[in-house]
């Protein structure tokens, strides 16, 4: 029995080692470990084993059976490791085709520059509204200490829908809307489209967009406005952005002023950009007029203000190096594309 | 308005800076200067010399050898080839390795052209003679120049000296922007008096002396001023036995820099004094005066008139005439008259210096169609105070000039003087504004350099009558400010009660919009929001639509920019098509962007702004791509119910079997569809359009960003499938809705898997395969849970005639 056994295992081992692939393998197992393998016949001659031997044959045969197992399981292993090695082998693939995109499409450059303005003023505790496109000549005009037959009326340019309404010519209107509404203190930002009759060129177009800031509470100062403003042009054009505050003249701001940002080009040296002087106006800005303060109801010997007006469209030609303002409303897709 | 250096440090003499220190701290302090031009650029080594001997050149014909004494004891030989040389002329000499502006054609060339030492035909010349075009100038800007040929000086020129700085082209000249409040520096006087205060030197204006003989003006004219509203002033002077002559150079040179052009003196006088002063003037011929006498009066209706242009000009009561005893001789302000003007042979003038009201001059000048220097200035607002100055100082040049006689006295009308505003003064609260520690002192200091004159008793600030743009303690902030220097004020950040900082809801949810628009492939276009009236007809809008009452715009820039748009599609079909005709595949653009619905036509109100989401598509997808992608921006926004879609929704830009309205909780929020071919053949896409409009303002009223976690499913779902034969024009919604009304509290979803027409199904019918999924969320579902709900769907499906497919 003993020897049997021995040379069951002796072949059971050859077979096993012979076996070239999964499949084989579990032939031999089943020819030999099988319900009706080897093995199991072997066990069949257990009754002529004597029964004092018994115990010994048997710890025989299971020690057999599991040495049998043990090399099948390593030896399935070892074919499996090499049929996977295989496969991946067969499985190379070009990593350089071209991949397989979702098309996804492009957000407006104008919208990406004024979502970042947003952000910054946003997170200044500003709030982001909104005002009509289509206004009351009041709203855009007189009610910011621009009177009647006042010649900043003709220098803006209004395209009149009848004499009381017009296509606002600046956001400047929704700081009237706003302080009308008599919550304080007030810090808003208002993006918004504006019209101006001017011929479409490369650097200008009968609509485009402003962006309008107003702050007012108890207290606040130019040293205020100007900290806010360099605040945002850092945010907005890198931490090295200085800023110059130039006085200017605006009806509804007094005192006024334009400001000018380091070319964010060539940082200040002088280039093409900024036409070799190292600067860039980007906005206009001022402390909120007494009197614009009394016709919205607000007590300009109790409250101050400061009020800022950016051209978007400025800002989005400028960061993206854009050379033609008549890119923006043709909605190219191969333009929209590069954003 | 632009100035030549050498005329501002006529009155301020100490002024001492190069261009760019000037550029600079002028527009720091508030007069900004947009450029300079340095007239000497690219002159270089130009001397004044003496022509000692000319020769003629031994092998050329048109050219002559001079011998030309620069004054360093050595004669320079030149060869020049030009026609007006003689000997003993002192003429501008450039010598080798100078350089001149130009050529005699007076184009000038960038950086200049170098002169060397050289041969002419074998002569050697060492340097050249110049030409007032080769200086850089020209012959209206000096008159005495000859036509061709060297510019020649006067005998009195000293040999060896700059002939550039001789010319006056050793100056700079600066262009400003002015801003419209301040009147008084769109004079020279009125920059020096900035400069002055800028630098910190003395401002020396003009000494205005007394002039006039010992007749009295009153003998030669009478002047009546009607409408003292819109002449506060008139000022007129009279001069007699006048002789006309050149201006001298000097003068001519600072018109020059203004870019005026010399005439004759009396010309240069007025536009001398209007440079300087700021103040227009105009002379006519006292010998066209009727009766001696000036009558200022409004036009009556429709009267004409010939200005001294030659043209004639048409007049409504608004506007304010010039008239002597008989008839109008000069539009007042704007232009004078033919039958008065100034000629060569004139004996005796009349001076007139007014002040007008802006605001009428620049209306009378809209309406006229006549925009001259003088308006300009006029309808800006003068100073009434001025006017009188700046006739004085015109005759005063008169006299000094020799150019006539002036007669004693002014005929001086002038109703309510105009005196200087007194500002209550209150640094503290300066401070307070601009959030500096300006003492008091300092700020009276500044006000001081600009002629603010301070009331210590009253505690006030006297403003002169030239600056009426100063009216209240924020503009004398803005003042003290600008002398302290904006870049010295502090920056701080506002202090005092938090805000939180938002969007509004409403751009929330357009900003959920536009991701969706983006994930789906859609980019961003922006449009214009007036277009023209036709569009209606390329979209096949009926002519008694309420889409075609639109907002008008009064004065458009063309018929193609003359109304709101009152629907979106128009801008999106123009930008797909300029896509499509530039060859571009498969674009996908969306826009927010209002449209404007007039409450009333013509409108008396504000009309209703209403965001529309608009989609639109050509080249790949289809009409189900873009319903799929409304729907998932509606998903988004937390519309949570179901939509359904109308197809008669009438839409006659649409291809009429393939629109649908989309409706939401009983609301109609926007459509989609088909370009009607009709219409994509009007935008020139030969191609499949498919466009979507969402109406946001509905969208915006249901959107919802709350969400509230409801579990995952944990017991298993029941699927059954069942395929139904209908006729064709039965809808899928139509089925969709009888498994909504009656598939019971566990019909979890359905899912259309199969649709089919063909061989297998009798013509005029189609099938449709869906598939139900069952779930409960409490247990394991049997088959008498969801049985009574699939026989109630299976009935009802069988009164619409629908049958199962066996």
């Amino acid at each position: 029995m003993k020897a049997k056994l021995e040379q069951m295992k002796a072949e059971a081992v050859r077979e096993i080692q012979n076996s070239d692939g999964l499949a084989k393998l579990n032939e031999v197992r089943v020819a030999f470990l099988g319900k009706k393998g080897q093995l199991t016949t072997l066990l069949k001659g257990m009754k002529d084993v004597l029964p004092e031997e018994r115990p010994i044959v048997g710890q025989l045969v299971n020690e057999t059976r599991e040495s049998i197992e043990s090399l099948i399981e390593e030896t399935k292993a070892k074919l499996e490791a090499a049929e996977r090695d295989l496969r991946l082998k067969q499985e190379v693939i070009d990593v350089t085709l071209p991949a397989k995109k979702n098309r996804v499409g492009h957000r407006h450059p104008n919208t990406i520059a004024l979502e970042e303005v947003e952000n910054i003023f946003v997170g200044m505790g500003y709030e982001v509204v909104e005002g009509p496109e289509v206004e009351y000549d009041y709203y855009n005009f007189e009610a910011l200490n621009i009177p009647a037959n006042h010649p900043a009326k003709d220098e803006q340019d209004t395209f009149y829908i009848n004499e009381e309404i017009v296509l606002r010519t600046q956001t400047s209107p929704v700081q009237v809307r706003e302080m009308e509404k008599g919550k304080l203190p007030i810090r808003m930002i208002a993006p918004g489209r504006v019209f101006r009759s001017d011929e479409v060129d490369a650097t200008h177009s009968p609509s485009f967009h402003q962006i309008e800031g107003l702050v007012v509470d108890k207290h606040i100062t130019f040293a205020d406005l100007k900290g806010t403003l360099a605040e945002f042009a850092k945010q907005l054009f890198g931490e090295d952005t200085k800023v110059k505050f130039r006085p200017h003249h605006f009806p509804f701001t007094e005192p006024s002023a334009e400001v000018d940002v380091t070319c964010f080009k060539c940082r200040g040296k002088g280039c093409r950009f900024c036409k070799g002087s190292g600067w860039i106006e980007i906005l206009g800005c001022g402390m909120v007029h007494p009197r614009v303060l009394k016709m919205s109801g607000i007590d300009p010997e109790e409250y101050s203000g400061f009020a800022f007006g950016v051209g978007l469209e400025r800002i989005t030609l400028l960061k993206y190096e854009i050379d033609d303002m008549r890119l923006l409303y043709e909605n190219d897709d191969r333009f929209l594309k590069q954003f | 308005m632009n100035t030549s250096l050498s005329w501002i440090k006529a009155y301020v003499p100490e002024l001492d800076v190069t261009a760019q220190e000037y550029m600079d701290a002028m527009t720091l302090s508030g007069s900004k200067v947009e450029g300079y031009e340095k007239l000497d650029e690219d002159l270089e080594k130009i001397v004044i010399g003496q022509i000692k001997k000319i020769e003629k050149h031994p092998d050329a014909d048109k050219l002559v050898v001079c011998q030309v004494d620069v004054g360093t004891g050595e004669d320079v030989q030149i060869v020049t080839g030009a026609p007006n040389v003689k000997e003993g002329q002192k003429v501008p000499v450039v010598l080798d390795g100078g350089r001149v502006a130009g050529g005699h054609d007076g184009k000038k060339t960038p950086g200049g052209i170098k002169i060397k030492k050289g041969k002419l035909r074998g002569v050697v010349s060492n340097g050249m003679m110049c030409s007032i075009e080769e200086l850089g100038s020209n012959r209206d800007m000096y008159p005495k120049a000859p036509e061709e040929g060297i510019y020649i000086f006067e005998d009195d020129a000293v040999i060896g000296e700059s002939a550039v700085k001789a010319l006056g082209l050793d100056d700079v000249v600066f262009e400003y922007e002015i801003t419209s409040n301040r009147v008084d520096c769109f004079g020279v006087i009125g920059l020096a008096r900035e400069a002055a205060a800028t630098f910190g030197k003395e401002f020396k204006p003009p000494v205005v002396a007394e002039t006039g003989n010992n007749e009295n003006v009153n003998d030669y004219i009478k002047v009546t001023v009607e409408d003292t509203e819109l002449c506060p002033r008139y000022c007129a002077r009279v001069v007699k036995n006048i002789k006309i002559a050149p201006s001298p150079e000097w003068m001519q040179r600072r018109l020059a820099s203004q870019g005026i052009r010399p005439i004759n003196n009396i010309v240069d006088i007025t536009n001398y004094v209007m440079e300087e002063y700021g103040q227009p003037m105009h002379a006519y011929d006292l010998d066209t005066i009727a009766c001696r006498e000036i009558i200022v009066r409004r036009a009556s209706q429709d009267e004409t008139f010939v200005t001294l242009d030659g043209q004639e000009r048409k007049m409504d009561e608004s506007v304010l005439m010039i008239c002597d005893g008989e008839k109008a001789v000069g539009i007042a302000g704007i232009m004078g008259g033919e039958n008065s003007m100034i000629t060569d042979s004139v004996q005796t003038m009349l001076f007139e210096a007014a002040c007008f009201d802006g605001t009428n001059i620049r209306l009378s000048s809209k309406k006229i169609g006549l925009r001259t220097d003088a308006s300009g200035k006029f309808e800006k607002g003068l100073d009434p105070n001025n006017a009188i100055d700046a006739i004085n100082r015109a005759c005063q040049l008169i006299e000094e000039l020799g150019a006539g006689e002036v007669v004693g006295g002014v005929a001086d009308v002038y109703g309510k003087v105009k005196e200087g505003r007194r500002i209550p003064f209150d640094p503290e609260k300066v401070n307070q504004l601009l959030g500096t520690q300006i003492s008091k002192e300092t700020m009276l200091g500044y006000f001081k350099k600009i002629d603010l004159d301070y009331d210590y008793e009253k505690d006030e600030v006297i403003v002169p009558s030239w600056r009426q743009d100063l009216e209240c303690l924020a503009d004398l902030a803005e003042e003290a400010a600008r002398f302290y220097g904006y870049d010295n004020i502090p920056t701080t950040l506002p202090t005092g009660e938090a805000t939180t900082g938002k969007l509004s809801f409403k751009l929330r949810v357009e900003e959920v919009a536009r991701n969706v628009a983006e994930y789906c492939g859609f980019s961003q276009g922006m449009n214009y929001s007036f277009e023209s009236p036709k569009v209606f007809d390329k979209l096949l809008i009926p002519e008694d639509s309420g889409l075609r009452k639109t907002v008008v715009i009064s004065n458009p820039l063309g018929e193609d920019f003359s109304i709101m748009r009152t629907i979106s599609l128009n801008g999106m079909l123009t930008s797909l098509s300029a896509n499509y005709n530039r060859r571009n595949k498969n674009v996908r653009l969306y826009e927010l962007g209002n449209i404007y619905l007039p409450k009333q036509v013509p409108v008396t109100e504000l009309p209703e702004e209403r965001m529309q989401f608009t989609l639109g598509m050509y080249g790949e997808g289809d009409f189900y791509t873009m319903k799929g992608v409304m729907e998932e921006f509606f998903d988004k926004a937390g519309l949570s119910g179901k939509e359904i879609y109308d197809p008669n929704s009438g839409k006659p830009f649409l291809h009429p079997g393939r629109q649908a309205d989309v409706i939401y909780d009983g609301k109609t929020i926007g459509y989609l569809g088909e370009l009607h071919p009709q219409v994509a053949d009007n935008y020139s896409i030969k191609d499949r359009v498919y466009v979507a409009v969402i109406d946001m303002p509905e969208i915006v009223a249901l959107a919802s960003f709350e969400r509230k976690y409801e579990g995952i499913a944990k017991f298993p779902a029941v699927t059954r499938d069942i395929s139904m034969v209908m006729k064709k024009n039965i809808l899928a919604g139509e089925v969709e809705k009888i498994f909504d009304a009656k598939g019971g509290k566990y019909l979890e979803s359905y899912e259309l898997f199969d649709i089919y027409e063909g061989a297998q199904i009798k013509s005029g019918y189609k099938s449709l395969a869906y598939s139900l999924t069952f779930r409960a969320k409490d247990k394991t579902l049997e088959e008498a849970d969801y049985m009574p709900a699939m026989e109630k769907i299976l009935k009802a499906l069988e009164e619409l005639g629908i049958e199962l497919r066996k």
